[in-house]
C-alpha cells in the first residue's frame, strides 16, 4: 500500500475501502435502504435461491443501488420458490414468487428503481405484514 | 477484492478472548471452508461489544443477529444453519430476563437501547488490526481536515466549543488543557496518552485501545498539531498485553501509510508515537506520577503547579489526556462541536463510557449520553439487580468515588451532579450493590485497595489510609467502639484535606459517603454488634433450633472443625468458640433448623 | 522583579513572586512548623517534597489545605496558619506519623536532638488516637552508619542529600504505601552498596533513623584496660564545633577545653591530627611539585591535575564512580591514617611499646573516617593503624557521661611531639584549606622564596566550585576547589572529557568541608552555623605563630630522625596508599 500523501488521497482511499465495512454500516440502518430477503430453506435452495441471491447482489451493486440483501428461512411459500421479499424505504414489504433471473431483473429495473409493481406478487397474510412493520 | 455477502463479527476483546473467542474464530473459519462458502463469508475479529456478561458475542451481518455466550462447538451450527440455510440459531439468541423472549437484534435489547456509542463507535464494528477498515470509517479524516483545512487555534476552539471534558476523572475542559500547552513556548513538547487505567473493574480504556487503537493515535496527532508537539507517548500498563499488541500493529500500519512520521499528508507536519510501559500502579494514573514514571523515576506525584502543560515530561510542556478523551476527538472534528454539544447536559457534553459491574444482570461496558440517570443505567441497561434482590447502593468513580443510594437514582449523571452528591465521575467505574452487601465492608474493600496503591510519599495518605483500614477492619470484626466512628470521620476529613495528590484527597470518600448514607449500619456494628446485611462473619452466628432439629447428625458430619455436637435423634448444638462460620451446616440442613443470628 | 501582596494571619506581607508561603511567613516572624522541608542556603541542598504535610495552612477560597513549603504566594492570598482546621489537621497528621514510630525515645541516640520529638512536644501531643500496625525493617549496621528505618518518617532529606547534592545515588524510596522506606537498591546493606559514608544523610536526618556507629564505649574499654596505651588525636574541625554540643555559640573555638576534657577522660596522650595534616602537606605538596615538574617537562605518563586525597568520603566516591581515574588523586594517606602510621611506628618506638599495646583513637567530624580506619590496607598483621574513630558528637557524649562541666574547664595544651601543628594544618577543616596549606608550602619549596602574603582569600568561601590561579613566581598554577560530591563530579567529568585546565584540585565530600561533616553537631538546617565554624578555623590559623607546614619543628625533626625525605622510601611505605576499583564490587 502506498503512502497517504494528502487529504484528497485519504478521501479517495476511503471511498475505495468503503466496501470493506459497507455491509456492516448498511445493516445498522436497514430502514433507509432497499431490503431484499431471499428465502433460503431447502426448497428455496433446491429451486435456485442461491443463484438469485447472488444475481440480486451483483446486479444492484452494478447499478449502484444501496441495498441490503439478506437470506432468511422458509417463508412458507414452497409452491412458489424461489421467493424473495422486497422492502422499499417507507413501503410495506412485497413478496415475489417464482423469481428466476428474468424476473429478478424486472424486479430491480421496475419495482426497485421505479416503484412499479411487477408480476409475481404473492398475496401475504395479515400477520406477516404486521410482523414486518414492527421490525 | 472478494465481495462478502456475510460478515461474522466475533468479539476479540480481552474478556471474550479469555472465554475461547479465538477458538470460535478458528472453528468458524474451518466450518465455513468445509461448506465452501469462504468467498461469501468473512469472519472478523473486532474489539469489545461491551456486553461482557453474555460473552463471547458473535454478530451476524447483514441481518444483525446477535448471538451470545457462544462456544467454539457452536460454530458448526452457526455456519450450517445461519449462513447456509438462513435460519437463526434460536438457542444462542439473547433472552430478555423479564419477558423471557428471545431477541435477535442488539438494537432491541435493553442493554443497547439507551446507548449512544461515540467513543466506542468502532469497537465491535471494525477489525482493529486492519487500518483499512478504520480508514473506511472516515479514519484519519479528522486529522487530514485539521492539518489541511484548519489552524491549530481553530481545532482547539472546536474542542472547546464541543464542551468535551477529561474522561479520566478530573473533568477538566479538554480544549482548555490543549490551549494551555499550546501557549507555552518550548523547543520540544510532548503529547501523552494516559492508558494507566487503574480503577478496579474499569476497562473502557483497554477496550478502546483493543477495539479502535487508530482513533487514539489520530487524536494524539491532532493534539500534536494543536500544541506543537512532534512526539506522542502512550503510557500503558504492562498488564494489557492485547491492547499493547494492537497498538503496536496500529502504529506500524499508520507509519506505513504515512499517517504517522514525517510530513503527514504532505502538510509538513511531523508526528510519531512511542509506547511506555507502566507496572500497574494506580497512582501513576495521576499525571505528575505518570510523567515521573516515564522518566524512569519512582512513580509518585509532585505538587502542582507547575502543571505538565508548563513543565511535564523531561521538563517540557506536556499534554496529558486519557484514552477515552482522545477517542472522542476525531468524531468531534468530523461531526462538529455543535453536534457533540447537543448531546448531554448543560455542563457535561457528549457521552460517557461506564464499566457496569457488581450485582446487576447485565455486567459490561456501556456508553450513554451524559444526563442519563442511574436508574436507567442500572435497571434499563443493566437489567436490574441479580437474583431479584433489592438495590442498595452504587459506587461510582472507583475507589476515589462515593456511594450513592436509592435517593440518587433519578439524578442525571454528569460531572457536577455526581460531585454534588458526594461521589465523582472518575474514570467511569460503576459497582452496584444489593441488600446483602455490608456498607462498612464495602468501604473497607476500597480502603484495602488505596492502602495497597498509595505511593507512600505523603504522611496522611501513607499512614492515614492504613489506619482507616484498620479501624474499619476492627468495626467489621465487631471490636469497634462509638469513639472509633468519631475518629474515622475526623481522620477521613484530615486525609482529604492534607494529602498531596488526588489519590489521598479522595481515598476517604467511600468511608465518608457510606457514613453519610448508611450511618445506622455503622452504629449497628459498634453498638449492637450486628451486621444488618449479614456479611460480616464475626458479627453473626449459626444457631440450631432445639425444636426443629431432629438429630439427623448431618450437620455435625459436614462441620470441618467439629464445632457441632449432639446425640443421634437429639437436638444438636454449635460451639460458637470453635465455629468458623463457613455455613456448611446451614447449607446441608434438610429441616431448616439452622438459622443465622 | 514581580511583587505580590498577600495577608498571612491578618498581617500584610509583600514578597517577590515565587516566594513560598513558608518563606513569606518567616518574614513576619511566623514560623510554620515543618518536618521534611530543609533548605541550606548557599549550597544546593533544598528538600521540599511536600510529604510530611505538617506545614499545611488554610488559603481562603482553596478546597483543601495547602502545604506552605511548596505553595507559592499569589496576589491577594489570604492565609491562616493556625485556624482550628489547620491545627487539627497538623496534630492529626503528627499523630499518624507517631503512630508508626517506635516509642523508644528515652534510649534513642537522637533523643534531645530529634526534630520529630520536639515537634511532638511543640504540638503538645499527649495521646495517639490512631494506633495500628507499625513497620518493621531489618536494621543495617555498616562500619560508619546505622540505619534504623522504623524511625524513618519519609522526609526524604537523606535522599536529596545522597542523590541531588552528593550525586552518589545510594538512597532512594522503595516499596509502596505504608511499607515505603528509604533504602539502598534491593534493600541491600550500605556496606554492600556504593555508599561513600560521607554521612550527609545522617547530618540532615530529623529523627534517629540514620545515626553513626557509636564507638565511644569501646574507647572507654581501651582507656580502662591497663595493658593499653591510648592515644587520641583530634581533627581541626572538631574544635570549631564541639562547643555547640554544650550550648556554646556556634563558631566558638574550644581547643583548650577539648584537650583538657580528653585528658580528664583518661587518654594517655592527647595529640593533634593537625600534626599529621602538616605531614600530609609535606607529602602531598612534594608530590604535586614532582608531578607538575614532570608534566611541564613533557612527560606524558604523568597526569594532571593532582587531586587531594585526605577526605575518605571522596576517596570512596571516586573508587566507586570513577574507577577509570584511580591514578589521578594523590597517593598520600589522609591525616588520620598518617597519624596512625606514625603513632604506631615512630612514637611507639619512643614509648618502647609494641604496636599492639597502643590504641589510637581519633576524634573526627566525619563518619567516613570510621570506615577508612577499618580498611585492610591500613592494618599491619590485622592491627589497624587507627583503632577507633569517633565523631564530634560521640566525644561530646563521652564528656557528658563523665559529668564534666565543659564550659568551666581550664584550657590545656596538646602533648608533644605529635601535638605541635601550624596554621596550615588547622585550615584543613574547611573547604579550600588543604589546597591553601599546600600552596603555602609548595610555593616556598618551589620558588625558594618566602611568601609575603599567607591569606589566600581567592581560595576561600562557600561557593560549591571555586577556582584561582596562583602565581608561583612566574609559573601560573591553576587551582580548583569543590566541596560536596555533586560539585566534585562536575570537575571529574571535565577531567574525564579532557576539558580540565587545573593543575591541582582540592575536593571535600561534605558541603563546607569537614566543618560540615557527617559527624558534627547537627546544624538543623541553619547554614550560618557552618559559616561561623569556618571563620573560627581561619581565626585559629591567624593566631598561630607558625602558619606553614614545613616550618613545624616536630615535622622537621620527624623527617630528620625517621622518615628521611618527603616522598622518600620510608614515606612511601608509611604515608602513601593505593586505590581500588569498587564499581565491580557493587555491580549487580
Amino acid at each position: 500500500m502506498s503512502k497517504v500523501k494528502s487529504l484528497a488521497d485519504l478521501r479517495k482511499m476511503k471511498d475505495e475501502l468503503q466496501s470493506k465495512v459497507h455491509l456492516r454500516e448498511q445493516s445498522d440502518n436497514p430502514e433507509k435502504l432497499v431490503q431484499v430477503k431471499v428465502s433460503m430453506a431447502t426448497c428455496g435452495i433446491a429451486s435456485g435461491a442461491k443463484e438469485i441471491m447472488n444475481y440480486m447482489i451483483d446486479e444492484m451493486d452494478n447499478q449502484a443501488i444501496e441495498a441490503l440483501v439478506t437470506q432468511t428461512g422458509c417463508m412458507g411459500f414452497c409452491h412458489a420458490e424461489p421467493t424473495i421479499e422486497v422492502t422499499l424505504p417507507n413501503n410495506a414489504p412485497i413478496v415475489y414468487g417464482h423469481v428466476d433471473q428474468k424476473r429478478a431483473e424486472e424486479i430491480i429495473n421496475k419495482y426497485i428503481i421505479r416503484g412499479e409493481l411487477v408480476d409475481g406478487i404473492i398475496p401475504v397474510n395479515y400477520e406477516t405484514v404486521k410482523e414486518n412493520k414492527n421490525d | 477484492m472478494a465481495k462478502y455477502k456475510n460478515h461474522v463479527l466475533v468479539c476479540g476483546g480481552t474478556g471474550c478472548r479469555a472465554s475461547q473467542g479465538e477458538e470460535i474464530v478458528q472453528n468458524l473459519n474451518q466450518v465455513i471452508e468445509e461448506n465452501g462458502i469462504e468467498n461469501d463469508v468473512q469472519v472478523v475479529r473486532t474489539g469489545c461489544f461491551g456486553f461482557c456478561e453474555k460473552g463471547p458475542v458473535v454478530k451476524m451481518v447483514p441481518d444483525n443477529t446477535f448471538y451470545v455466550q457462544v462456544k467454539p462447538e457452536d460454530a458448526t451450527e452457526i455456519v450450517k444453519e445461519h449462513l447456509v440455510k438462513g435460519r437463526q440459531v434460536e438457542r444462542l439468541l439473547f433472552t430478555d430476563p423479564e419477558t423471557k423472549e428471545r431477541i435477535s437484534e442488539s438494537k432491541d435489547m435493553g442493554f443497547y437501547k439507551k446507548q449512544i456509542r461515540i467513543a466506542l463507535r468502532n469497537c465491535g464494528f471494525i477489525n482493529p488490526e486492519n487500518i483499512d477498515e478504520y480508514i473506511a470509517r472516515e479514519g484519519y479524516a479528522a486529522l487530514g481536515k485539521a492539518l489541511t483545512e484548519m489552524k491549530p487555534e481553530e481545532v482547539i476552539k472546536e474542542i472547546l466549543d464541543s464542551g468535551l471534558r477529561g474522561r479520566g476523572g478530573g473533568g477538566f475542559p479538554t480544549g482548555l488543557k490543549w490551549e494551555l500547552t499550546r501557549k507555552v513556548e518550548a523547543d520540544q513538547k510532548y503529547v501523552v496518552c494516559n492508558a494507566d487505567e487503574g480503577d478496579p473493574g474499569a476497562f473502557m480504556d483497554r477496550s478502546i485501545l483493543e477495539g479502535d487503537p487508530h482513533a487514539v493515535l489520530e487524536a494524539m496527532a491532532i493534539n500534536g498539531y494543536c500544541t506543537g508537539a512532534s512526539i506522542g507517548l502512550i503510557y500503558i500498563r504492562a498488564e494489557y498485553p492485547l491492547a499493547i499488541e494492537r497498538l503496536k500493529i496500529a502504529i506500524e500500519q499508520a507509519r506505513e501509510y504515512g499517517l504517522l512520521g514525517k510530513d503527514i499528508m504532505g502538510t509538513g507536519f511531523d508526528f510519531d508515537v512511542e509506547m511506555r510501559y507502566g507496572a500497574g500502579a494506580f497512582v501513576c494514573g495521576e499525571e505528575t506520577s505518570l510523567i515521573h514514571s516515564m522518566e524512569g523515576l519512582r512513580g509518585e506525584p509532585t505538587v502542582k503547579p507547575p502543571f505538565p502543560s508548563e513543565s511535564g515530561y523531561k521538563g517540557k510542556p506536556t499534554n496529558v489526556n486519557n484514552v477515552e478523551t482522545y477517542a472522542n476527538i476525531p468524531v468531534i472534528l468530523l461531526e462538529g462541536a455543535k453536534w457533540f454539544s447537543s448531546i448531554g447536559t448543560e455542563k457535561s457534553k457528549g457521552t460517557k463510557v461506564f464499566a457496569l459491574a457488581g450485582k446487576v444482570n447485565n455486567v459490561g461496558l456501556i456508553e450513554v449520553p451524559m444526563g442519563t440517570t442511574l436508574r436507567e443505567v442500572i435497571f434499563d441497561i443493566g437489567g436490574g439487580i441479580k437474583d431479584g434482590k433489592g438495590f442498595k447502593a452504587v459506587q461510582t468513580g472507583g475507589p476515589s468515588g462515593g456511594c450513592l443510594t436509592e435517593k440518587h437514582l433519578d439524578i442525571p449523571i454528569d460531572y457536577d451532579n455526581l460531585l454534588a452528591c458526594g461521589s465523582m465521575m472518575g474514570s467511569g467505574g460503576m459497582i452496584v450493590m444489593d441488600e446483602d452487601d455490608c456498607m462498612v465492608s464495602m468501604a473497607k474493600f476500597y480502603l484495602d485497595f488505596t492502602v495497597e496503591e498509595s505511593c507512600g510519599k505523603c504522611a496522611p495518605c501513607r499512614i492515614g489510609n492504613k489506619r482507616l483500614y484498620e479501624m474499619l477492619d476492627k468495626i467489621t470484626e465487631g471490636k469497634g467502639t462509638e469513639e472509633d466512628l468519631g475518629h474515622l470521620r475526623n481522620l477521613s476529613n484530615v486525609i482529604k484535606d492534607t494529602s498531596l495528590c488526588g489519590l489521598g484527597q479522595t481515598s476517604p470518600n467511600p468511608v465518608l459517603s457510606t457514613m453519610e448514607n448508611f450511618w445506622d449500619e455503622y452504629v449497628a456494628h459498634v453498638k449492637e454488634d450486628k451486621c444488618p446485611a449479614g456479611q460480616c462473619k464475626s458479627l453473626m452466628q449459626y444457631v440450631i433450633s432445639e425444636e426443629t432439629c431432629v438429630g439427623c447428625t448431618l450437620c455435625s458430619r459436614v462441620c470441618p472443625v467439629d464445632a457441632i455436637t449432639g446425640d443421634k435423634k437429639a437436638p444438636h448444638i454449635i460451639n460458637q468458640e470453635t465455629c468458623i462460620k463457613c455455613g456448611a451446616c446451614y447449607d446441608k440442613c434438610k429441616f431448616a433448623a439452622i438459622s443465622i443470628q | 522583579m514581580e511583587i505580590v501582596q498577600l495577608t498571612i494571619d491578618n498581617k500584610k506581607v509583600v514578597v517577590e513572586k515565587g516566594t513560598t508561603i513558608l518563606e513569606a511567613a518567616k518574614t513576619i516572624g511566623v514560623d510554620i512548623p515543618t518536618l521534611c522541608h530543609m533548605k541550606l542556603h548557599d549550597t544546593n541542598f533544598e528538600n521540599k517534597p511536600g510529604g510530611c504535610r505538617v506545614c499545611v495552612v488554610e488559603v481562603e477560597g482553596r478546597r483543601n489545605l495547602a502545604p506552605a513549603c511548596k505553595s507559592e504566594c499569589d496576589e491577594g492570598m489570604n492565609i491562616n496558619t493556625h485556624s482550628v482546621r489547620v491545627v487539627n489537621a497538623r496534630r492529626t497528621v503528627m499523630e499518624l506519623i507517631l503512630s508508626d514510630h517506635p516509642f523508644d525515645c528515652l534510649v534513642c541516640a537522637k533523643s534531645g536532638d530529634c526534630e520529630l520529638q520536639s515537634m511532638a512536644q511543640n504540638l503538645g501531643i499527649r495521646e495517639i488516637r490512631y494506633q495500628g500496625e507499625k513497620n518493621k525493617y531489618k536494621s543495617d549496621e555498616s562500619p560508619a552508619i546505622i540505619r534504623e528505618m522504623e524511625k524513618c518518617i519519609m522526609c526524604r532529606r537523606c535522599e536529596t542529600s545522597c542523590n541531588k547534592v552528593q550525586t552518589v545515588g545510594t538512597l532512594s524510596a522503595i516499596n509502596r504505601g505504608f511499607e515505603s522506606v528509604v533504602a539502598p537498591a534491593f534493600e541491600m546493606d550500605l556496606d554492600h552498596s556504593n555508599c561513600t559514608f560521607c554521612g550527609q544523610c545522617v547530618a540532615v536526618c530529623p529523627t534517629g533513623a540514620l545515626t553513626e556507629r557509636d564507638s565511644s564505649s569501646k574507647v572507654m574499654d581501651a582507656i580502662v584496660d591497663p595493658t593499653k596505651t591510648v592515644i587520641v588525636n583530634t581533627a581541626p574541625a572538631v574544635r570549631a564545633a564541639l562547643g555547640e554540643e554544650f550550648g556554646m555559640e556556634a563558631g566558638t573555638l574550644v581547643t583548650g577545653k577539648m584537650v583538657s576534657a580528653l585528658r580528664k577522660l583518661g587518654f594517655d596522650h592527647v595529640f593533634d591530627t593537625d600534626f599529621a595534616a602538616d605531614l600530609t602537606i609535606m607529602e602531598e605538596g612534594t608530590e604535586l611539585l614532582g608531578r607538575l615538574g614532570k608534566h611541564l617537562a613533557g612527560d606524558k605518563d604523568v597526569k594532571l591535575p593532582i587531586l587531594t586525597s585526605c577526605c575518605p568520603g571522596w576517596v570512596n566516591f571516586f573508587e566507586h564512580q570513577f574507577p577509570d581515574m584511580l591514578d589521578i588523586p594523590s597517593t598520600a594517606k589522609s591525616p588520620q591514617q598518617m597519624f596512625g602510621a606514625i603513632a604506631k611506628t615512630y612514637f611507639a618506638d619512643q614509648l618502647e611499646k609494641k604496636r599492639e599495646e597502643i590504641v589510637v583513637v581519633s576524634v573526627m567530624p566525619c563518619l567516613a573516617k570510621k570506615y577508612e580506619c577499618s580498611r585492610d590496607e591500613f592494618k599491619v598483621d590485622g592491627d589497624p593503624d587507627v583503632n577507633l574513630s569517633i565523631s564530634t558528637r560521640e566525644l561530646a557524649q563521652m564528656i557528658r557521661n563523665a559529668n564534666l562541666n565543659f564550659e568551666a574547664l581550664e584550657d590545656d595544651d596538646f602533648d608533644q611531639p605529635m601535638g605541635e601543628s601550624t596554621g596550615a594544618a588547622v585550615i584543613f577543616g574547611t573547604t579550600g584549606g588543604v589546597i591553601e596549606a599546600a600552596v603555602r608550602t609548595a610555593y616556598e619549596v618551589h620558588t625558594k622564596k618566602s611568601l609575603e602574603r599567607l591569606d589566600f582569600e581567592e581560595l576561600r568561601g562557600m561557593e560549591g566550585i571555586r577556582s584561582a590561579t596562583i602565581d608561583f613566581d612566574g609559573l601560573p598554577v591553576n587551582i580548583g576547589i569543590a566541596h560536596g560530591l555533586g560539585n566534585a563530579r562536575k570537575l571529574l567529568e571535565d577531567i574525564r572529557a579532557g576539558k580540565s585546565e587545573f593543575h591541582a584540585i582540592e575536593i571535600m565530600a561534605c558541603p563546607g568541608g569537614c566543618i560540615g561533616g557527617g559527624g558534627q553537631p547537627y546544624h538543623h538546617g541553619d547554614v550560618e552555623v557552618l559559616k561561623k565554624r569556618q571563620s573560627a578555623i581561619y581565626q585559629e590559623d591567624k593566631g598561630k605563630v607558625l602558619r606553614k607546614s614545613h616550618e613545624n619543628p616536630f615535622i622537621q625533626k620527624l623527617y630528620k630522625e625517621f622518615l628521611g625525605e618527603p616522598c622518600g622510601e620510608k614515606s612511601h611505605e608509611l604515608l602513601h596508599t593505593h586505590y581500588y576499583d569498587k564499581k565491580k564490587k557493587t555491580e549487580i
